[in-house]
């Protein structure tokens, strides 16, 4: 229950008046609190900093430190304070945490100093609230994925019996493992920057021969230029193959971008050879050379930075989609506004739309060429008009894009997306678990007999167990619910009485049957109401064990006294009531999931009233434990027996 | 000829186009205030509703509380809600956690009413506080009446079926999906039939309040859930 709800829980017990008229059973005795000072000042003294509360406020969690009898482990018996000796400064947002019934994540605190101490007052910390839970989680990754980078220096010492084949592949990729790795590595280095700068010079006009034309250095030292080329290429090549042979998995590897990179690096070399005298393809061959320069992208492997700002690029993908959206749009404005404004001067360049594309891209990135200028008046406004606009267009989108490189830079952050969502699910799903306790809480504490201690008729459901059960049933009782806990269980139920229904478990009640004809209900009240507590155990374990549907609602036919027919129509459940407060939502989704499987069996069964004996044979089998995993299994075969004999 | 004009034309525009621009910029600095309609509005929706309590003495006055009783009470109620004032919205989500499995909105609907005495929409700490005395101190009588107050929807002195069955439907509606027995369409109106059987002595479809207390004052199980919650304080 939330905080400061729990100061109304009065409140809601005396609105209970209300229903006492309308209800036509006795209504269960209220539960007494023994401390009558509830009211008062207690002291908490954390490391000499003395805070001070009211009992009442850190009674609202009963289940941290602060909330339950744990405190009085740190209280001192001379100063009549309790003394913890921990931080005070981080102890002030997990008292405000009592307070106001959220919990806040000062930014200026270390994480892990923060974790400890939550964990320290059992607090957990996906109840913190959503403007600080942002932070929280990036500072948690960010402190994870350091921890992460120390293990991996760690662990990149010798891991023994490895294959030759795994030892290659780690030293392509982490080269300062040996030396071997390290040399291999400054040798395609060197080749690479080699290669790139034979292509270079290639083209460079060097000499000029006597019939008065430059040619490039590549026409006239051919053979030099050809020798190169071809070290450079088979060294890639012997590289490339070395590590598909190395490469752990063959076909991701050849997926892989930087493989694309080294294959399109080569191949026109080998494309080259073999169609070298071609006259009609020897264009064609020319394009291929232009992807010799892709060589300089193998420089990636050998640079980190380089890594960074291609996967900045990446991450960034939707501002530089949004730059180019904008772009495009306010070239195509204002090409359009150019084109008419200049339609009416002479000699105009302006010929149409897609020719002013050129004047408004080199206007707007305020290059301004020159060579596409307004003459007109109106030309000239708009274009003015246009080059101020375009210094604001691409000055917005560009500081993301840096400060997300400079973000990914400093923590050289991995591709993490798909761990994210999967903490967020993690997270919901702690949340929706610690939630639902709450709202199941009451069921279980039936279930566990709980209430049935404050039932007006008492000992005819105690002689119903067997002495042992009995035992195991006030150790239970001595295990309390806080105080809170059992005002509120004794609201629902009075409700319960009021209305003569009961809450159940979803997962039973979807176990899926629609009990039509216990009209005689009420009048079976003492008896029937103390075997709910059996009903419920028994069902719920099996439901646990998951049984088949069938046999739970034997069981069920056995232990109920007055039952004319049975349904199983999962499927025609009324939909849901929207307002639901969201402390239902997983009850919801796992109720419809667990009605899919198990509603397929429409048969009506007619069961026999069974005589209380049956009952006596069945409690036995069935204390009611806390936890249902351990309990024994009912013999199912005989309920079974007992239904065909019909 | 056209080309002449159609270039004129885009002169004109441009000129206009750069002259709204320049006055916007002009307002926007703030330099020259071109009269538009909104400003004002704005302040009056950032201050909030708030109210102060009657002082403590007169609320014991009013009330059976004692004066540690009321701080508690405040304390509690202020935290909730620090401007003072509960609103319908705020008191549905409140009572609505403590019935997690069923849809209380409804009922608290009906709650807020008889809580909210002079009708204008929102509860005061002193109607919540005059509300809780009677409840929880006042006499069976006064109780009864409160009871009554509450199923009597349209405040007229009587109780009509339909009136009990919107009120049963919200108690039911409470209760929520997952319930053993499951909770047919028919139980509510049954419940009021059951209901109108036991107290409206007159068989006129109409229970009023006299007939109310004393169906009540003979009902032994009402009597005693009547002083259940003595001590919730």
């Amino acid at each position: 229950m939330a905080a400061g709800v729990a100061a109304w829980l009065p409140f809601a017990r005396a609105a209970a008046i209300g229903w006492m008229p309308v209800a036509n059973l006795p209504m269960p005795v209220a539960p007494t609190n023994k401390n009558k000072h509830q009211d008062e000042l207690i002291i908490l003294n954390v490391s000499g900093r003395r805070f001070q509360t009211w009992r009442n406020t850190l009674d609202r969690y009963p289940d941290t430190l602060l909330g339950s009898s744990e405190k009085e482990f740190f209280f001192n018996e001379e100063t009549r304070e309790y003394f913890f000796d921990r931080d005070p400064d981080l102890f002030r947002s997990i008292l405000n945490f009592y307070r106001t019934g959220k919990l806040h994540y000062p930014r200026y605190e270390c994480i892990s100093a923060y974790d400890e101490e939550l964990a320290f007052f059992g607090i957990i910390p996906e109840i913190i609230s959503d403007c600080c839970y942002e932070e929280y989680k990036d500072r948690k990754r960010e402190n994870i994925e350091r921890l992460m980078d120390d293990l991996e220096d760690n662990k990149d010492s010798k891991l023994p019996n490895m294959t030759f084949r795994e030892t290659m592949w780690r030293a392509f990729e982490n080269p300062h493992t040996s030396t071997m790795a390290l040399v291999f590595y400054y040798v395609t280095g060197f080749f690479i920057a080699i290669s790139v700068i034979t292509n270079v010079v290639e083209t460079v006009p060097c000499g000029s021969m006597p019939n008065q034309r430059d040619i490039p250095c590549g026409e006239r030292y051919t053979e030099a230029f050809f020798c190169m080329d071809t070290a450079c290429v088979m060294i890639f090549t012997v590289e490339y193959l070395m590590r598909l042979f190395a490469a752990p998995s063959r076909y991701r590897f050849m997926r892989s971008v930087m493989s694309i990179i080294d294959v399109v690096a080569i191949l026109p070399y080998y494309i080259g050879l073999v169609m070298t005298n071609n006259e009609d393809v020897s264009g064609a061959f020319v394009t291929l050379r232009v992807f010799r320069v892709f060589r300089i992208f193998k420089f990636s492997r050998h640079s980190q930075g380089l890594r960074i700002l291609g996967y900045t690029l990446k991450s960034c993908a939707s501002e530089l989609g949004f730059l180019l959206f904008s772009l495009t749009m306010a070239i195509i404005i204002f090409a359009t506004v150019m084109f008419y404004a200049e339609k009416g001067s002479s000699s105009s360049k302006f010929t149409s739309i897609p020719a002013s594309f050129w004047y408004t891209i080199v206007t707007m990135t305020t290059l301004g060429y020159g060579d596409m200028v307004p003459k007109t008046i109106a030309g000239k406004i708009f274009g003015s008009i246009c080059s101020l606009s375009g210094v604001l267009v691409i000055a917005l989108p560009v500081p993301v894009i840096v400060s997300n490189f400079s973000r990914i830079y400093h923590q050289n952050q991995r591709a993490d997306k798909r761990r994210a969502q999967k903490v967020q699910k993690a997270r919901l799903a702690r949340m929706r678990i610690s939630k639902s306790g709450s709202s199941n809480a009451f069921v279980h504490s039936k279930r566990n007999g709980l209430n049935q201690s404050l039932e007006l008729t008492l000992p005819y459901y105690k002689m119903k167990l067997s002495p042992q059960g009995s035992l195991e049933e006030d150790q239970q009782l001595k295990k309390t619910t806080s105080l809170l806990e059992s005002q509120h269980h004794h609201l629902l139920h009075c409700l319960e009485k009021t209305t003569n229904h009961e809450f159940v478990d979803e997962r039973l009640y979807e176990q899926g049957y629609l009990q039509t004809a216990l009209q005689n209900f009420p009048s079976q009240s003492p008896s029937l109401s103390s075997e709910e507590g059996i009903t419920g155990t028994c069902c719920s374990r099996r439901t646990k064990k998951n049984m088949q549907p069938l046999s739970a609602t034997h069981t069920h036919t056995h232990n109920l006294q007055e039952l004319s027919a049975l349904h199983i129509q999962c499927g025609e459940q009324q939909p849901l009531n929207t307002s639901r407060s969201s402390l239902n939502l997983m009850s919801d989704e796992s109720g419809s999931l667990n009605c899919k499987s198990s509603g397929l069996v429409t048969t009506a069964i007619i069961s026999i009233p069974t005589p209380p004996s049956n009952n006596s044979r069945a409690s036995p089998d069935a204390p009611p434990p806390p936890n249902p995993d351990a309990p024994p299994l009912p013999n199912p075969g005989t309920d079974v027996v007992k239904i065909s004999a019909l | 000829m056209s080309v002449r004009w159609e270039t004129e034309g885009l002169q004109t525009v441009g000129i206009v186009c750069l002259v709204i621009m320049f006055l916007k910029l002009m307002h926007l600095l703030g330099l020259i205030d071109i009269t538009e309609t909104d400003s004002s509005d704005s302040d009056l929706e950032l201050s909030t509703v708030r109210h102060q309590p009657e002082g403590l003495e007169q609320l014991q006055a009013q009330t059976k509380f004692t004066k540690k009783e009321l701080q508690s009470l405040y304390r509690g109620f202020k935290n909730e809600c620090p401007s003072g004032l509960v609103d319908e919205e705020t008191f549905k989500t409140i009572y609505s956690q403590f019935f997690p499995q069923g849809d209380a909105t409804t009922y608290a609907h009906f709650l807020f009413n008889a809580f909210d005495l002079d009708r204008n929409g929102s509860i005061r700490f002193e109607d919540f506080v005059i509300g809780l005395s009677v409840l929880l101190r006042g006499s069976v009588t006064e109780k009864l009446n409160w009871a009554f107050n509450l199923y009597d929807i349209n405040k007229d002195g009587y109780i009509t079926k339909e009136e009990m069955l919107l009120i049963m439907k919200s108690i039911y509606d409470m209760m929520g999906r997952y319930t053993y027995p499951s909770v047919r369409d028919e139980a509510p109106s049954e419940h009021v039939e059951k209901f109108f059987q036991k107290m409206d002595r007159n068989r006129d479809g109409v229970v009023t309040i006299e007939e109310f207390i004393e169906t009540c004052q003979k009902d032994e199980n009402i009597m005693n859930s009547m002083q259940l919650f003595e001590n919730v304080i």
